[in-house]
C-alpha cells in the first residue's frame, strides 16, 4: 500500500507519494468494480448483477461465482440488457450493467432515457472500455461519447473515477446511492494516484494538488497526465492546481468557480469527445458563473484506431506534453 | 377486488369504450383503435383475472400488468379509473398540459401504473426484470405484459423472448393484441410476423391463441397460463381494431387518430345501442 501524504492546509485530499515515479501502483480501473460489487453484494442482498456475454472484462465473474442466483448473463443483447435491469429495481432490486459502453449506453440509449433515467429506476450503469486507452481492438470499441450521451438525460448521475481505488468507492457509493447512475471504466492498468485513505463523495469534486496559475480540471485516468505535468512546470516555476471532476452530473458548480477565481484559467482533461463531454460541462459552468480563458484537452472530434494505448493517448493529444502545451497557452490568454 | 360475472363484464367493456370515445374526443388527439380493440382483454384483466387493490396501489403481493405498447394507454387509464385508482372525471385531462394522464404513461405519474412506455420493445424485457424478481423473492404473484404486433418488428423483444424462454419464466404471461394493424398499414404488408405461433414455439414459449374480443376466452387462456409450470406463456389475442365502433373497425387508418365530434356523437351511439341492436338509455 503506498504511504499518503495530505495537502489539507491547501484544501487537497489525501494522494498517492509515488506520483511521478516508477513505483506507482498500475491497476485497471474496471479491478475496482469487480471488488467494489463484492465488497458490498456481501453486506445487501438487493444488488444483482448483469451482463451481456462480458463478465470477465468487465470483472464480474467473482460477483458471479459468490452470487450465482444474483448474477444473469443475457446473451449479446445489450437492449434487452437494460430494460430486465429496470424491471428488476421497479421491484427494489439494485441491479449493476455491465458491458462496454459503446454498447451500453451506446445501444442502449433509448432503453437508458425511459426505462432508466425517465422512469427513475435504481439502476447502476457501468461502461467499460472507454476512451482511446482501450488500444489495440480500435475505435469501434473505444467509447468516446458516453460522457455527452448519459449527462444529458435528466435525473441520470454521472460519475468518472479517477483510478482502482476511486472505482472501487465510486461502485459502493453508486450502489447506497437512489437513483439511476452512469459510471465509466478503462481497460488498461493505470496509476493508482489516490489512496485507500482518499474520500469520495458523489457530487464533490476533489483538489488532488494545490496552485494558483492554471487549474486543471478533469477526470478518470488520464488525470495522471496533469499531476504529471504539474510536476514538470513547477520546475518552471508555474503553479499548476489539479482537480478531479468525478462527478459530471450533477456538478460541483462552487468547486469549479473557486478553482477558476483563484487561478484565472481553466484547463479541461478527459478521455472523451471535447464536444458535450466532461470538459464542456465545466465550460457551462464557468460562462454562466465566472468566465475565464479556457483549452479543452481530449478528443478533437474524430475516431480512434488500432494501437497501443500509450501511442494513442500521445497521438491524440491528451498525454503530458499535451497539457502542458494547453497549460502554457492558457495562460498567455489570461492577458 | 370483486371479481364481475361474465354479463357485468361485457357491460363494463362498452363503459370502457364510451370512456375512450370521450377521452380521445376532448384530447384531439392519440390512438382509437388498438385502445378500443383491447378493452375485453383490459375488462377481463382489470375485473377478473388480475389480484389487485385500487386502495393500495402498492401492495406488494399484486399481479403486475406492464403495458408494452404505450400508445394505447388510453384502455389502460379508463381501466384504472373504472377499478377506482383516480376519479373518472380525471380522464377527460388525457394528454392536456399538468395532467397526469400523458400521452405515452409515466410509471410514477398516476397510482396503478407500473411501468414507462412509448418507444415500443422496452417493457417486456422490464416484465421479465419483474418476473426476475418475484422468482428470486419467492413471490407468487404474476406478471402479465400487454404487447403488439407492430411492436414485434423491434429487436429487442426478440431479445427478450429468447431469454424468458431460456429462464422458463413461468409467472410470465405475455398477451399479444394481434391486431393486424401498424401505423403505416397491415403489419403483412409492412413487415410480415407470420407464422407468429411457430415463433414463439421456437422461443420455447407456451403459445394460446384466442378470439381477444371474447372474454370467456381470455379468462380462459390466463387460467391455462397459470397452469403451465416450464415455460412462460404467450397468448395471441386475434383483435379486432376499433372493436364497437363500426366505421372504425379493421381500419388501419383509425391506429393514431381521434374521432372529431361528429364522429364520436356516432361512436357513442354505436356503443350505447350495440349498432342498433338495442335502445339506448342515453337518448
Amino acid at each position: 500500500m503506498n504511504e499518503t501524504k495530505t495537502t489539507a492546509q491547501l484544501g487537497a485530499v489525501p494522494v498517492s507519494d509515488k506520483i511521478g515515479t516508477a513505483e506507482i501502483e498500475q491497476v485497471p480501473t474496471r479491478n475496482g468494480y469487480g471488488e467494489g460489487l463484492v465488497e458490498i453484494g456481501e453486506k445487501d442482498e438487493r444488488i444483482v448483477v448483469l451482463t451481456a456475454d462480458l463478465a470477465d472484462s468487465t470483472r464480474v465473474a467473482a460477483f458471479q461465482k459468490k452470487f450465482p442466483k444474483r448474477f444473469f448473463d443475457v446473451g449479446v443483447a445489450e437492449q434487452n440488457l437494460m430494460g430486465i435491469a429496470a424491471g428488476l429495481a421497479l421491484e427494489g432490486k439494485i441491479p449493476f450493467v455491465s458491458s462496454y459502453a459503446t454498447f451500453s449506453p451506446g445501444r442502449s440509449w433509448d432503453q437508458l432515457r425511459v426505462s432508466v433515467a425517465y422512469s427513475q429506476t435504481n439502476v447502476k450503469v457501468a461502461g467499460a472500455h472507454t476512451g482511446v486507452s482501450v488500444g489495440p481492438d480500435g475505435a469501434t470499441h473505444q467509447a468516446l461519447e458516453d460522457i455527452a450521451i448519459t449527462r444529458v438525460l435528466p435525473g441520470l448521475t454521472v460519475l468518472v473515477p479517477a483510478d482502482y481505488q476511486q472505482t472501487k468507492k465510486a461502485t459502493i457509493a453508486a450502489a447506497q446511492f437512489n437513483g439511476p447512475v452512469y459510471f465509466r471504466m478503462t481497460r488498461e492498468k493505470t496509476p493508482v494516484f489516490t489512496t485507500p485513505e482518499t474520500p469520495f463523495e458523489i457530487g464533490k469534486a476533489q483538489v488532488l494538488r494545490d496552485g494558483k496559475d492554471v487549474a486543471v480540471i478533469g477526470c478518470g485516468p488520464v488525470l495522471y497526465n496533469a499531476l504529471l505535468a504539474a510536476q514538470e512546470l513547477e520546475k518552471e516555476g508555474v503553479s499548476v492546481m489539479v482537480v478531479n471532476n468525478h462527478t459530471i452530473k450533477p456538478i460541483d458548480a462552487a468547486t469549479i468557480v473557486t478553482a477558476a477565481q483563484k487561478c484565472g484559467c481553466v484547463v479541461t482533461l478527459e478521455e472523451h469527445q471535447v464536444m458535450a463531454g466532461a470538459g464542456s460541462a465545466v465550460c457551462e459552468v464557468l460562462a454562466k458563473n465566472y468566465p475565464v480563458p479556457v483549452e479543452m484537452v481530449g478528443m478533437q472530434d474524430t475516431f480512434g484506431e488500432s494501437g497501443e494505448p500509450d501511442e494513442l493517448i500521445e497521438k491524440y493529444g491528451m498525454g503530458k506534453s499535451a497539457v502542458i502545451n494547453a497549460i502554457k497557452k492558457v495562460i498567455k490568454r489570461k492577458g | 377486488m370483486k371479481k364481475l360475472s361474465h354479463k357485468e363484464l361485457l357491460l363494463k367493456a362498452n363503459d370502457i369504450r364510451e370512456d375512450i370515445i370521450q377521452m380521445l374526443l376532448e384530447a384531439k388527439s392519440g390512438h382509437s383503435a388498438g385502445p378500443l380493440g383491447m378493452a375485453d382483454v383490459f375488462t377481463a384483466l382489470y375485473f377478473h383475472i388480475l389480484n389487485h387493490d385500487p386502495e393500495n396501489p402498492k401492495w406488494a403481493g399484486r399481479d403486475r400488468l406492464v403495458l408494452s405498447c404505450g400508445h394505447i394507454c388510453p384502455v389502460l387509464y379508463a381501466s384504472l379509473a373504472e377499478s377506482g385508482y383516480f376519479p373518472k372525471k380525471e380522464l377527460m385531462t388525457l394528454r392536456k398540459l399538468g395532467t397526469r394522464l400523458l400521452g405515452h404513461p409515466h410509471n410514477l405519474a398516476l397510482p396503478g401504473i407500473e411501468n414507462s412506455s412509448g418507444p415500443l420493445g422496452q417493457g417486456l424485457s422490464q416484465a421479465i426484470g419483474m418476473a426476475l424478481s418475484a422468482r428470486m423473492s419467492g413471490n407468487s404473484h404474476r406478471i402479465y405484459c400487454i404487447s403488439s404486433d407492430g411492436e414485434h418488428n423491434e429487436g429487442q423483444i426478440w431479445e427478450a423472448l429468447m431469454f424468458a424462454g431460456k429462464n422458463k419464466l413461468n409467472n410470465l404471461t405475455v398477451i399479444l393484441d394481434r391486431n393486424n394493424i401498424q401505423i403505416d398499414g397491415y403489419t403483412e404488408d409492412v413487415m410480415p410476423l407470420e407464422p407468429l405461433r411457430a415463433k414463439y414455439e421456437a422461443f420455447n414459449w407456451h403459445v394460446i391463441e384466442i378470439d381477444g374480443n371474447n372474454i370467456q376466452q381470455i379468462i380462459d387462456a390466463c387460467m391455462e397460463a397459470k397452469a403451465i409450470y416450464e415455460k412462460p406463456t404467450i397468448i395471441i389475442a386475434h383483435t379486432i381494431p376499433g372493436k364497437g365502433v363500426s366505421f372504425m373497425e379493421y381500419k388501419f387508418e383509425w391506429h393514431g387518430t381521434p374521432p372529431n365530434k361528429e364522429q364520436a356523437a356516432k361512436a357513442l351511439q354505436d356503443l350505447r345501442t350495440l349498432r342498433g341492436a338495442i335502445k339506448s338509455e342515453h337518448e
